[in-house]
């Protein structure tokens, strides 16, 4: 068999967690669940999970679904912090090592 | 909450893109129209790197690199070779940057347009040829610095006014034409739900923003999207056969509070301003008499 | 009563008098080919002219796209082959030059295309007629490549080379020539194949890497250094070695099926014995072998190898067949600028270290010139001698 240029590998293999310097960090309890983060994330890298165990701001949004960041592959780019209406995501200087 | 665009995602994390990538964004909303039945085709561009090596791919969809100047022919190919084999539902969607398009991919370009193969030509336009380090291209727009247009003793920022080629495409008789952008995707979506109702070529200018060659902090980039759209600098509109709607910026602001956030245009006084606001107030007027007359150019079928 | 019976023998072997561009034509047909597309060039326009009539009478169904350029015809063909499509697409001269990228990016992707080049000269000054040059400038983009003699030849390549093209040991594409002129615009007697019989030799083609939803795969990723670069590379330099075998099972085939033997990478004319030959190829070799009958008939122990695939280099035949001569003489119908002929280097570079006979290189027929009788008795002569070097035939003194 002949070898061709295909590439049929997932680049999730990648993880880009090392890109980062600053990381977002939300805060649940003032989370409307807005999904505006979610929307704007060029790494396409915020889950949609269901939200029963996280805080937030009130019970009927308890219920809802919630944003998550996966670490594995967010650059820390800002763009969830700079476009939450909110304001509850928070770009904090990521400590190497930490996980 | 219900979602404003759709939740299926073609396009997966551990791509190569910078930090707070526009032209990654671009693609992202574009498949999130497009749907799973979806071939892109993509020249030399950022987006050729974007994937990763090889053997990765970020597009759960097929993807195929071609040549800088060949997108408009090679989209022209698949979508022949597609309907022959029955399946002219596929979406075939080129997908090339300002360069790719406005330069050296204009000529495949506008013949793939004049044949009329029922195809999608998304230009993301990040406004200078970002892949191998911000070099002017026909797409520039008037006072930008760029790599080869460097300020220096002489002033010497790009002169000359963007080349825009939705224009272009209206003007050869493209029945689908849109400009769209990343801050607005719920917009660029509903463009493409339009566009794919109509058999025959479709081309969208998608406007995305590159921190890394307009030198603005990444996290600004979808900011920065809505400002140009907010100022006027880069209109959004939906032409379909002589009709043409036009989004009024709901917030306007001034061509100088676009300007001041992006390094690019750091060198510009005063005059050279308001020479783009003059450009940008009479393209508006033009553009906005274009919707109330409407427009004639003989149809590409 | 006489005339009648010709005319039944002729319907019976299907014979037709066309043109070399008619037979490709009649041979893309026959291949089933489904997707075409072209841009007019002289002399190559009238390939294409017959493809799109055959498409508007329903007598090809294929889809035909009339580009803009010759990057786009063959940007077209790489893409609708990858999609999974037999395609195919014809030029000539600065078309060809103007393909250049769009070659590598052909062959390096794996796809089988078959595409016709009618050899025409490179400008400037504008030249329309026949010469190599513009194939030659090619030879190393990863296409296979034959030159052909005949009329018939032409049409039967394009059957052969989809077949060696698409076989799943080569999955390169491959490029079939006429001369300008000579060949494509001049008529003469061809066996058109049956249909049926073109069915059983040629299979459907069956591209595994396809386009395929249900496997999302990008095609042509970027890779560094450390990637699978080199090895893509060397893997594609094993196919085109590989396709000689294919080449040879395909040529005896095809012989089996259709009665008609092109021997391989090489022809041999009247070798047997020879003490000196001249390598060439298209159809100057035609007229070589005229002379060598003449030259025969003056009790001269003299042959003719005709080169039909240039890609991959029939190197090892080359060095067989000239095992017993005391000199070879090789004839370019093209132009290295700044080096010697490109067969000629070749040649040289097959026999390095192999064999001491010498080589005498010969430039001639640029931009359509005829090489007459005279010019191949002195060519003859000149290879006899043994004397090496490279000689230019029928210059004129410019005053």
């Amino acid at each position: 068999m002949i070898m061709a240029p295909i590439a049929d590998v997932s680049s999730r293999v990648n993880h880009t967690d090392s890109w980062r310097i600053q990381k977002p960090i939300i805060d649940y309890s003032k989370c409307i669940r807005c999904m505006i983060c979610w929307k704007f994330c060029p790494d396409a890298c915020i889950d949609v999970v269901d939200g029963g165990a996280i805080a937030a701001p009130s019970e009927r949004t308890l219920k809802m679904e919630a944003p998550v960041i996966d670490m594995d592959y967010c650059k820390g780019c800002g763009i969830c912090a700079n476009e939450c209406p909110e304001k509850c995501i928070e770009m904090v200087l990521d400590e190497k090592g930490e996980d | 909450m219900p979602f404003s665009i759709p939740e299926e995602e073609l396009m997966e994390p551990g791509h190569t893109a910078c930090h707070g990538c526009g032209a990654t964004l671009a693609m992202r909303y574009v498949l999130k129209g497009m749907g799973e039945k979806t071939v892109v085709s993509v020249p030399a561009a950022c987006w050729a790197v974007i994937p990763g090596a090889m053997p990765n791919r970020t597009l759960k969809v097929p993807m195929v690199y071609t040549p800088f100047a060949a997108t408009g022919a090679v989209i022209s190919g698949l979508r022949g070779s597609l309907d022959i084999q029955g399946k002219s539902d596929y979406n075939v969607v080129g997908f090339a940057g300002d360069g790719g398009t406005a330069d050296i991919g204009l000529q495949s370009l506008s013949g793939a347009m004049e044949r009329g193969h029922n195809v999608f030509y998304i230009m993301y336009d990040n406004e200078a040829y970002m892949n191998t380090g911000v070099q002017r291209s026909g797409s520039t727009p008037f006072g930008a610095e760029t790599t080869t247009t460097p300020v220096g003793k002489e002033r010497n920022f790009k002169k000359q006014q963007k080349k825009i080629v939705a224009d272009l495409m209206i003007a050869q008789g493209v029945p689908y034409v849109a400009t769209a952008t990343i801050a607005y995707p719920e917009d660029l979506i509903r463009k493409i739900g339009n566009a794919k109702k109509i058999s025959g070529p479709k081309f969208i200018q998608i406007l995305a923003p590159c921190p890394t060659g307009w030198y603005y902090p990444p996290e600004k980039s979808v900011e920065v999207s809505r400002q140009a759209v907010q100022s006027g600098i880069f209109p959004l509109f939906e032409y379909i056969n002589g009709s043409i709607k036009v989004t009024k910026p709901s917030k306007p602001i001034s061509v100088r509070e676009y300007v001041s956030g992006q390094k690019r245009f750091a060198h510009l006084d005063d005059n050279d301003i308001e020479k783009i606001q003059n450009t940008v107030n009479k393209r508006m007027r033009y553009l906005l008499s274009m919707e109330k007359e409407g427009i004639f150019v003989l149809p590409a079928q | 009563m006489r005339r009648g019976k010709i005319k039944m023998r002729v319907m019976q072997k299907h014979n037709a008098i066309m043109t070399g561009n008619e037979a490709v034509a009649v041979g893309v047909k026959l291949a089933r080919v489904g997707f075409v597309s072209a841009y007019p060039i002289t002399p190559q326009t009238t390939i294409v002219e017959k493809l799109a009539e055959m498409v508007a009478n329903d007598d090809l169904d294929a889809k035909y796209i009339e580009v803009e350029s010759e990057h786009s015809a063959m940007a077209a063909v790489f893409a609708s082959e990858l999609a999974g499509v037999r395609s195919y697409t014809a030029t000539s001269s600065h078309g060809l030059l103007y393909m250049h990228e769009m070659l590598h990016w052909t062959a390096g992707q794996r796809l089988p295309v078959v595409m016709s080049v009618v050899n025409r000269a490179l400008g400037p000054p504008w030249n329309i007629w026949s010469e190599q040059t513009d194939t030659m400038n090619q030879k190393d983009t990863g296409w296979m490549q034959v030159y052909c003699e005949s009329n018939q030849e032409a049409l039967d390549t394009i059957l052969m080379g989809y077949r060696i093209a698409e076989s799943q040991d080569v999955m390169l594409p491959l490029m079939s020539m006429e001369d300008a002129f000579i060949l494509s615009h001049t008529s003469e007697p061809v066996i058109i194949p049956e249909q049926e019989k073109v069915d059983e030799f040629l299979p459907k083609l069956d591209l595994k890497f396809r386009i395929d939803l249900k496997n999302p795969m990008g095609y042509g990723s970027y890779t560094p250094p450390d990637g699978p670069f080199m090895e893509l590379k060397k893997d594609l330099m094993e196919s085109m070695k590989n396709s000689r075998e294919v080449i040879q099972k395909v040529t005896g085939d095809f012989a089996r099926t259709f009665d008609r033997d092109y021997s391989g990478l090489i022809e041999q004319y009247r070798m047997d014995d020879a003490k000196y030959a001249l390598i060439a190829s298209g159809t100057l070799a035609s007229t070589g072998k005229y002379v060598v009958n003449q030259l025969r008939d003056e009790g001269e122990k003299v042959g003719l190898i005709r080169l039909r695939f240039f890609r991959p280099f029939p190197d090892e035949e080359i060095l067989s067949a000239v095992s017993n001569l005391e000199s070879v003489g090789v004839l370019d119908r093209s132009i290295s600028l700044a080096a010697n002929g490109f067969t000629a280097t070749e040649v040289r570079s097959a026999l390095y270290g192999k064999s001491d006979i010498p080589v005498t290189g010969f430039t001639a027929g640029l931009g359509g010139r005829d090489v007459r009788i005279d010019d191949f008795l002195d060519m003859f002569k000149t290879t006899k001698k043994g004397k090496g070097g490279n000689h230019y035939i029928n210059v004129k003194e410019v005053k």
